[in-house]
Parts: C-alpha cells; structure tokens; sequence
C-alpha cells in the first residue's frame, strides 16, 4: 500500500546503506514529503555545518500520495542546509522521478557523506545500489541522462540528476529530472556535486495499493474537474505560466533592469502568444491535466534545432524584464541553457541583472567582464554570461557564489543594488505595490520566493467574501481581511494561510497550480483530507491537516534559527523602502514600502504563528504541536546574548 | 455502431495518467507496469505516443493462441481473453506487432485492453483526448476536415476571398 514505502539512508563515504519502515506516528504527525523531510533534516544534521561538509544531509523524498490517484501527484522534493543561504535549502520539482521512486520501494532519502569518485545511485524494486559516474560525470543534463537509459538498457528509468554547474559547485544549481523539471532554489545541486553524487536513478514496478479504487477513482475525476474548470487553469493548458507576463507587466509589477524599472516597455515579442511559432505540443507531469508547459524547438540563432521544454514565467523575466532583453530567442534560448547546465533560472537571471546593473554604475568594468558589454538588453552577452557562471568562467566564478560572496568579492558599494532576502535573489516580480507579496518574500523559510507563501490570489481584488470563504478555515480565523493589493492590513494572515497550505501541499507531493495559488476555487485542506483518506486509508480532519503542516513549518523556522536566524534575517534590502516605482497603471506606479507598517506586519505575522517578537516559536507552541523535544537550546541562547 | 479507441500522439502531454488510471482499474494499484496502456516517449526528441491493443479484426494474437482462449467480442468490437481457457503461454504476446498485450507478474497472465467494457477510463480522464473513443466507421472524417484545410484556404484564396 501508499504507506510501505521505506526511508533509506544512504552513507557516501562508507557505502553503508540502511532501509527502514517509516512509522505510522510520523505520517500522523509530519504526513511525508517535504514535512517528514524537515524533521530528518532537523534530527540529522549536526548545527552550523558548511553546507558542503559531508556531514550536511541531503533529502530526497516523495509525498504521501505522490504516483496515487491524487491529481498531478509528481513532486519530487529535495532538502538540505542551503550554500546558497546557510539556512534551509528546500527544492521542488515535478516530472516522473517520485513516482518512479515509489513504484522502486522508496519514498525518503537521507543522503550523506561524501563519494571517494563520482558516483549514482540505482534504485529498482527495493535495491539500492552505488555505481561509478565516470560515464555520465561532466555531462550536461540532457545527454546524461539519455547515456543512462543506455547504460542501464531500459527507456523507462527516471533520473534526478546535477548538470556541470553543479559538479562545478555553483551555488544556485539546480537538480533536475527530465528536460526541465528543475528543484531550482536553494543550491540542492551544488550540494550533491559537493558528495560527488552525479544522479539518482529509478525504476520500479512495485505496487503502491489504493486503499479505496473505486472511490479514489471517482474523487480523482471530481478532483481534476475542480482545477480545470477554472479559467485560470484553462489559460495554463495554453500557455503555462508565461500568460501571467502580460498581465503583471502591462500593470507595472515585473521587476525591469534589475531594480531600476517596474515594466519593460514595450516587451512584446516575449508576451506568449509567441510561443505558438516554437511549441510542438504541451507537456504534463505525472498524471496532470494542466500541462502548463510547451516542448519546443528553437528556430533562429546558434542554437537553432534545439529541442528543449518550458519557459515558465520566472525565465521571462530572468532573460527578459530583469536583464532588459525583448526577445523570445533570448528567453528560449536561455531557458534551454540553464536546464542544459543545471542552474537555477532565477538566481542566474537575478544575478546577471545584478552584474548589468553594476557595469552601468561603472563597478564592473569590461576589465573585470573579459570584455563582455553587459550593457541593458544585450542578448548575446546574457547568453554568454550564463555559460560563465556554469563554468565558473571569469566574472561567471564570482557571480557563481551567489548575492552576498560576490557582493563582498567584488566590494565598491555593489551590495546596495542587491535584491535578496536571506542571501538568495528574488524572482523577477516587483513587490513594492503589493505588501502582501513583499511580507511573503521577507519571511519565507527559503529566502526571496514565490512558492513559499504568495497569496498570488491578493493581486484579483477579489471580494472580501470569497477571501472569508478561503484564509477563515480549517481553524476559524476571525482577524481582519481585506481586499485590494496595495493594502497592509490584513495581509499576515493570508501569507501564514498560504505557508501551511503550501506545505501541506508539498507533503502530499501535488502540484501548487493544484491548491489555491492561482485560484480560490482550487483545493485546500478539505480536499487534502478527501484524497489521502481514499489513496491511502489515513484519516485526517482538514484542521489536522492544518495542525500537520503548522508543526512542519515550524520545524523549518526552528532549523533556521539553529542555523542562526534573526528577525533581521526577515526584512527586505533597503530599496524596497526607499525607490519608488516609476512606471505602471495606478495601482503600481510611485509605489514603495512602508517601513513602519511592514514592522507592523512582521509583528502580527509572528504573532498569529505565536512566535515571540524575536520570530523564535514559543515553548508553548512547540508543546501544543507535540515537538517540544525540537525545543531550539541554541537559539534561544542567541536571543538572549542580544 | 462499432467504436474504437483512436490515438493522436499531436496531442499527448505524456502525463500518464491512462496508464495510473488503467492500472488502478484493473488492479486496484498504481502501478504502469501492469496497465494495458503505455505512453513511450522518445525522450531526445520529445515525441510521445500512447500504445495499446488495437483491437484488430484479424488479430494474430488470436490466431497463434493454441487454446483459442483469445476471442473477438462483436458487441464491442474488441478482442478479449478468456482467462478459464488462457494457459498463460504468452505466445499472443509474441505475435502482437504493437507489444500490447504484457505480462502481469503479480497476477502471473498476459493482459491486454479490455475497452473497460464501453467505458475507457483512459479516455474519461484524458482532457486533451490524445486517447479517445469514437466512431469507427466515421473517425476519419475528423482527420479528413484538417488534412483538407490547407486546400480550402487556398481556394479561398484563389477565388479572392
């Protein structure tokens, strides 16, 4: 059945490899997934590790109801302590690869040590075995993982696996599966180059047992009709997530020029109607209905007769709005480039944003760029410069060690023209007019991102009664909630929301464009609690659910803290306060935050998750989520030396 | 009227979900490697393709099973097995051209598409219907409107419309 599935913990250094049950209390209490994963890596690592020391853990897991007859239940999420960030490192990724590692046996991986050579791992039927790389190490992304269905002689495998990026420690690589399946944040890949683990392959034909088929079978129909019969998702079907662009940008909400602009003017020919003339079908992950990317072929330029999968709206604007560039060859083409190499699309295109800003204000010179003009929309030098950071060529080895090192590397006052929060860049949206996205990216237990908390539904206005409707349950919030995107209050508790339901979701392995993120109407905890009950036999209330992805959260806020987070760490650099937007409609021009209410909404977001005014969860929170034993000694000795 | 299930690979995503469906099904797990439905994608150059019993009307599954335990069910137009009869010699599955009928390891017998009787689950839940059900003697009509396209845009246009 969906609940058999072992942890194995797998110990590079000494070959040593143990396989275990996982106990029915666990899933009770962390579910699986992301939520089983923060808890092993909480009681794993060792504290204040380098994030490349062997010791560092790295997981890999599957949700609770990942290849089950829950809709698009394919994600593959991967966890260690960040080299982006020294905090949490977490990544998420769809495609086969979860499926594929259940249907093998497995649904957790603790993964440590360090290989003596490069090496993979074969997972097939309940086996796991250490293999020599050499073959595949050096390899881009793309052909290592056809010389695997050659090596291991089966089409059928599913490989995760690090691009040359992440050999070369790069530390926003990304891990992969497929052609763009990417776990992009966080560095996850950089971690595993630095155990000398090239891949994970698997492939099993092992029964996961529905615990109900029949009714599984009709609420999974009920299910995907829920999600598809929205607009939004039927513009998904068409054009993924590039359709967001043409609102978010018309308004003025899309990050330009790194941070100059809040619009790129006139950036039509990246609008994605574009796509139609490249795509040659839409590709879905593991059983889902919204297939929200294309497969495509480049058509013009050196890479002309590329096949490659995406672009998604995070590279729209990493190799558009952010570095200035109108094209959509450019977009294609580096789109295709940073899954070739194994980088994450946003920390490239935010760092490359960054240098071009730079050489503008004359800190970065051609002397310093080996002549490349990295001059506001030069296609040709952003391609070239995501090749530099994936061979750590020239300023490619500086920008390669993320926001912070390279801002102390390269010194001149470059560190003010940063856009990061806890050391990892932001994605290309412009949080200035919308304090509820800006309070999402400052707090998020991953640094700068979207997929933590974005209550992308405040950017509708929608009516206060549909938002009542979604932020008042499981637990009967009675606090205010207001409608309108360029308000602060009210906004706490919708972020809080979106973090527990976002994890929730990540613990069952769904997709995000599966829950309320792009549409209030999508499912949430009721419909969690429906799907695991018919999938698997276990039986939660929504406000367990709830409860379930509170503790897990709060689990990532502990590690965090072990790690040696402050409420500092929760704050957005200084020209969020202080430029305001120059372009866009109304609602988004002249726009900047308040640094008085967003300290006013830092404290109500803390008080709602009933952690104390240093963002450290209380002992009593910790004993009604049954984990006072997490209780933070260290942490707590930090906040009393200050 | 005789339907069949009718593939078009221009509109498969690859999600498999026919196969999760399939083999939830007929086995109450998920499991692909025993689904009758398999999508095979060619991975470098991003083509899949959904295969599955075609249902011929003269099958050579049934014509080298020495039990006569692969029959042709008129009603449906479907070709089935009939497991009291079937001796498990996987000899159909040697003979069919498609690879469609497999073995199922857990249950030790060949299977192979059974339509789900009238109702295919792999078309119910197959939104861009790469699978479907359709009219036999009519499902070509549909391809024959699109191939003619182009023809007729050019005569429009050649009559100045």
């Amino acid at each position: 059945m969906a609940l058999n599935r072992k942890i194995a913990y797998i110990n590079l250094s000494t070959g040593e490899i143990r396989k275990e049950d996982i106990p029915i209390e666990w899933r009770k209490k962390f579910i699986g997934g992301r939520g089983l994963d923060a808890y092993l890596l909480y009681k794993n690592n060792p504290p204040d590790i380098d994030a490349f020391d062997p010791e560092n853990r790295a997981l890999i897991s599957a949700g609770i109801v990942v290849g089950t007859l829950a809709s698009a239940s394919a994600r593959t999420h991967i966890m260690s302590k960040s080299p982006l960030t020294n905090f949490l490192g977490s990544a998420n990724m769809g495609g086969w690869f979860a499926p594929e590692m259940r249907w093998a046996g497995f649904d957790h991986l603790v993964i440590w040590g360090k290989a003596e050579k490069p090496v993979y791992l074969w997972i097939h039927n309940g086996e796991i075995e250490i293999r020599d790389a050499k073959e595949i190490w050096g390899e881009d992304l793309y052909d290592m993982q056809t010389i695997l269905r050659q090596e291991l002689n089966d089409n059928e495998i599913q490989t995760l696996c690090i691009g040359p990026a992440g050999e070369r420690l790069v530390r926003f690589a990304n891990v992969m599966t497929g052609r763009k399946n990417a776990g992009g944040r966080t560095g996850m890949g950089a971690v595993l180059g630095s155990k000398n683990l090239k891949a994970v392959v698997c492939r099993g034909t092992m029964d996961i047992k529905i615990k109900y088929p029949e009714e599984a079978l009709r609420y999974n129909e009920e299910l995907i009709n829920q999600v598809i019969s929205s607009k939004v998702s039927q513009t998904m079907q068409r054009w993924g997530t590039m359709f967001i662009y043409g609102t978010t940008n018309s308004t003025g909400l899309v990050r330009t020029r790194n941070f100059e602009l809040n619009q790129l003017v006139g950036g039509s020919d990246i609008e994605c109607e574009n796509l139609d003339k490249v795509s040659i079908g839409f590709d879905g992950c593991f059983g889902c209905q919204v297939h929200c990317r294309h497969r495509y072929i480049i058509k013009d330029g050196p890479y002309a007769g590329t096949y490659a999968q995406g672009p998604e709206y995070t590279s729209q604007g990493a190799f558009g709005t952010e570095v200035g560039c109108n094209n959509m060859n450019t977009i294609l083409v580096g789109n295709h480039l940073v899954n070739y190499y194994g980088l994450d699309t946003l920390e490239t295109g935010s760092m490359m944003a960054w240098a071009m800003e730079l050489y503008e204000k004359g800190i970065l010179t051609d002397k310093d760029t080996d002549g490349l003009k990295l001059e506001w929309g030069n296609d040709e030098a952003v391609l070239e410069l995501i090749k530099k950071i994936a061979t750590r060529d020239g300023i490619g080895d500086i920008l390669a060690e993320g926001p912070v090192r390279a801002a102390k590397e390269i010194g001149k006052g470059s560190v003010k023209y940063l856009v990061h929060v806890k050391g990892m860049s932001n994605l290309h949206s412009d949080e200035r007019p919308t304090p509820s996205l800006a309070l999402g990216i400052a707090t998020g237990s991953r640094g700068s991102d979207h997929l933590r908390s974005r209550p992308a539904i405040d950017l509708y206005n929608l009516p206060v009664a549909v938002l009542e409707k979604v932020y008042r349950q499981p637990d009967g919030y009675d606090g205010p909630l207001t409608s309108g995107y360029n308000k602060y209050e009210g906004k706490p508790r919708i972020i809080m929301w979106q973090e527990l339901c976002y994890m929730a979701v990540d613990c069952t392995g769904m997709c995000k464009y599966h829950t309320v993120f792009l549409s209030p109407n999508h499912p949430n905890f009721p419909e969690f609690a429906k799907m695991i009950y018919y999938n698997t036999g276990l039986e939660f209330t929504p406000k367990e659910i709830w409860d379930v992805a509170n503790r897990c959260y709060t689990i990532e806020r502990l590690f965090n803290i072990r790690e040696g987070l402050t409420r500092k760490d929760d704050w957005l650099v200084d020209r969020y306060f202080d430029e305001p937007t120059k372009l866009g409609l109304p609602v988004a021009f002249n726009k900047k935050i308040d640094r008085k209410k967003f300290k006013a909404m830092i404290d109500e977001y803390y008080s709602l998750h009933r952690w104390d005014s240093d963002g450290v969860p209380t002992p009593e929170l910790l004993k009604e989520l049954d984990i006072l034993d997490l209780y933070p000694g260290k942490g707590q000795e930090k906040r009393e030396e200050k | 009227m005789a339907k069949m299930l009718m593939v078009d690979y221009e509109k498969c995503t690859g999600c498999r979900l026919c196969e999760l469906v399939c083999s939830v099904k007929h086995t109450g797990a998920s499991n692909p490697s025993r689904a009758n439905v398999h999508v095979v994608k060619w991975e470098d150059e991003g083509f899949y393709l959904p295969m599955l019993c075609q249902h011929c009307v003269d099958a050579p599954c049934r014509s080298v099973c020495p039990t006569d335990a692969i029959y042709g069910d008129e009603a449906l137009s479907r070709v089935m097995v009939d497991y009291d009869l079937c001796i498990g010699c996987k000899a159909c599955a040697a003979a069919c051209p498609f690879g469609a009928l497999g073995f199922d390891e857990i249950e030790k017998k060949v299977i192979k598409c059974d339509m789900c009787d009238g109702d295919p689950l792999c078309v119910r839940f197959c939104d861009m219907k790469a699978i479907d059900y359709v009219d036999a003697t009519t499902s070509n009509f549909e391809k024959m409107r699109d191939a003619s396209r182009n023809f007729a845009d050019l005569m429009t246009k050649a009559h100045g419309g």
